[in-house]
């Protein structure tokens, strides 16, 4: 299809420590449009922020990743060297990171950091750079953009440095942005007003967008589609009503449990929970990586598991056959 | 305390302030940050009162002031009707107890479990080392870590085991009130429900009063008996919970409310008119504190501060209310 932006298939992402290698993403597909937006949920360690950091082409010399396809725009990332790789980056390809008070250099000022992209990529004099960048920030909702460029990232507050990070993946106007975690640090009132703002830029610049995030509330409001990763592992991808309205993975299920959801939830009534820890990923895991942790888990989850597809293309890993045993 | 009956408060606030002296430059003069502006509090036995608000509103400051940490400029800490004064530091230590954010910061790493859960003991001279060994068993029983971990090392063990063992160091000494401060922000979902659970189960068995600091509204009203809304060092609105989550009444409130995003996939996310401005404190907005983001605000805002219309158990500083003519309830005005 013509307008799939990014192909991954079979992507592996391995660590060497000394014990042995920590297989910490283990053989995950997925696709994007332009203008879609896909949310990667997971706990810590399920390897959400290695797949974004492995598309990106960010990971360590010392991690090795491996992939049958990893296509962006038709042009093949495996392939290409670091230099084309750097070109393709913060160009076509942007990233917005979690910590905002990390991911800025307290050395510089706004506008330097913001117009370094576009000198790079794109040759453009100084002047011209700046006025895109007064632009930007006014898109992305911070006033006075005239004055902030001189400022330094100490001198604004958590909402404003996450919109200039945002400002800053837009500059060379991209076509996909990888937001890890983009508003976890940030207070809510913010949090909303960030990812509406996504929302719209999506929607404005036709961006196709990859969003790793824990919180499944950001997930159901912004999602067009969902892959919840475990151990690794997708465990299960579909769209957002479908992963919402019908969970089939009982991992995802355990998940919906564990919230609060005001209105449906009682007030006081214990929240479900999913008993036990994400098992090592060093070494070989055989089976289902969930079973341990699971309540319908029987001799049978120690064999492969089966990739299972439920309506309109809701796919799940699990040996039992969950979404149809619902349906009918 | 068995003697105290449910309505009495255990722990009360009057009129605090914190001021602190912030120099914003080398040789610039210090000017005056007021942290808290005037908060009354109570809280009742066995109550969880859940205080939200942004950051830099004024949270944290509170709970250093409730554990002593911090000494209020103006007002009073009172626990069953006696005033807590600096010197009764270690009195209020042995009733207050906190549970912090970050259970990867807040434990020794080089100490053991039994070492990190048993020190509040040591410091407070309780029991001999027998009686301790005994008190720690029974603590890690009660948050549910099993008796090896109490030769283990923070290092050995997960974050919701961490903050399990947070929990057995914040209850070993009999504290009855407890200030969890985003007990479970640091958390991964599932654990996250793991540790709530245990924290309310806790509160019945124990008779535990709690004082929950989270930006996390749905866990806030999943626990909460009462809720405070904190904004820029004063408390705005305070209710019970039902009430409060049923039907907020100041515009900050409600905009907070908004701003909880549901697991919902048919809805967006939500376009709440809350300018990300949030003001300096060094230099307060005149009037309401809230009326440059509020977007009910009237002229009256900008000049002179909001009464404080109080019925029942509910209050909310306010323009935009007034008392019923019973006196019973708030109504619009």
């Amino acid at each position: 299809m013509a307008d799939t932006i990014l192909t991954v298939e079979d992507l592996t992402v391995d660590i060497p420590i000394g014990a042995g290698t920590l297989h910490a993403v283990r053989g995950i597909s997925f696709d994007l449009k332009r203008g879609e937006t896909l949310c990667i949920v997971g706990e810590s360690g399920s390897g959400k922020s290695l797949t974004s950091l492995a598309v990106m082409g960010l990971l360590g010399k010392r991690i090795k990743r491996d992939a049958a396809k990893l296509e962006f725009d038709g042009k093949d990332l495996a392939a290409i060297g670091p230099n084309e790789m750097r070109a393709l980056r913060g160009d076509r390809m942007a990233m917005i990171f979690q910590e905002p008070m990390t991911s800025l250099n307290p050395a510089y000022t706004i506008g330097d950091q913001l117009c370094e992209a576009l000198h790079l990529h794109r040759k453009v004099s100084k002047a011209g750079a700046e006025k895109h960048a007064v632009e930007l920030l006014g898109k992305v909702g911070i006033t006075a953009a005239e004055s902030r460029l001189k400022q330094y990232p100490h001198q604004l507050s958590g909402g404003l440095r996450q919109r200039v990070m945002i400002a800053m993946a837009l500059m060379c106007e991209p076509e996909l942005i990888i937001a890890d975690e983009p508003t976890t640090a940030l207070d809510v009132t913010i949090q909303a007003q960030i990812l509406r703002l996504l929302a719209d830029l999506k929607r404005e610049m036709n961006l196709a967008l990859i969003l790793v995030t824990h919180d499944l509330g950001v997930v159901a409001r912004i999602a067009d589609k969902v892959a919840v990763m475990y151990a690794g592992e997708i465990v299960e991808a579909g769209t957002a009503a479908q992963i919402f309205d019908n969970p089939a993975h009982p991992y995802t299920r355990g998940l919906m449990r564990c919230i609060p959801v005001p209105g449906k939830t009682k007030p006081g009534e214990p929240l479900g929970s999913i008993p036990g820890i994400v098992p090592s990923l060093v070494g070989g895991i055989e089976g289902c990586a969930f079973r341990e942790r699971c309540e319908l888990a029987t001799a049978a989850c120690r064999k492969t598991v089966p990739e299972r597809t439920a309506k309109g293309g809701h796919r799940y890993r699990c040996v039992h056959d969950i979404a149809s045993a619902k349906v009918a | 305390m068995a003697g105290i009956s449910s309505s009495e408060s255990v722990l009360e606030l009057t009129g605090i302030t914190k001021t602190y002296q912030v120099k914003q430059g080398m040789f610039a003069k210090p000017k005056p940050l007021q942290a808290l502006g005037g908060v009354s509090l109570r809280i009742h036995k066995k109550d969880v009162l859940g205080l939200v608000g942004e950051s830099g509103c004024g949270k944290s400051t509170l709970a250093k002031i409730l554990l002593g940490l911090e000494q209020p400029t103006t007002g009073d800490v009172l626990i069953d009707g006696q005033v807590i004064g600096p010197a009764d530091r270690q009195r209020l230590a042995r009733r207050i107890q906190p549970i912090f954010q970050d259970p990867y910061s807040s434990l020794n790493p080089r100490k053991s479990i039994e070492e990190i859960v048993s020190l509040p003991l040591v410091v407070h001279a309780i029991g001999d080392s027998a009686a301790r060994q005994k008190a720690v068993s029974k603590m890690l029983d009660l948050v549910g870590l099993p008796e090896r971990a109490r030769k283990s090392y923070p290092g050995q063990l997960s974050g919701g085991q961490r903050q399990r063992v947070a929990i057995a160091r914040a209850l070993i000494i009999n504290p009855e009130i407890v200030i969890c401060d985003e007990p479970t922000s640091a958390l991964d979902v599932s654990i996250q429900s793991q540790i709530l659970n245990l924290l309310a189960e806790l509160r019945e068995e124990l008779g535990l009063t709690y004082l929950f600091i989270s930006h996390n509204l749905a866990v806030v009203e999943h626990l909460a008996t009462r809720v405070a809304v904190m904004y820029l060092g004063k408390i705005v609105e305070e209710a019970p919970a039902d009430k409060l989550f049923a039907g907020p009444k100041h515009p900050y409130t409600q905009a907070l409310l908004e701003s909880v995003l549901t697991p919902d996939p048919s809805l967006s996310v939500p376009d709440i008119h809350l300018g990300t401005a949030y003001p300096n404190p060094i230099a307060p907005p005149s009037g309401c504190h809230f009326h440059p983001r509020c977007v009910r605000a009237k002229d009256i805002c900008s000049t002179k501060a909001p009464p404080h219309v109080a019925a029942g158990t509910s209050h909310v500083d306010c323009h935009l209310y007034r008392k019923s003519r019973n006196g019973k309830s708030i109504v619009s005005a």
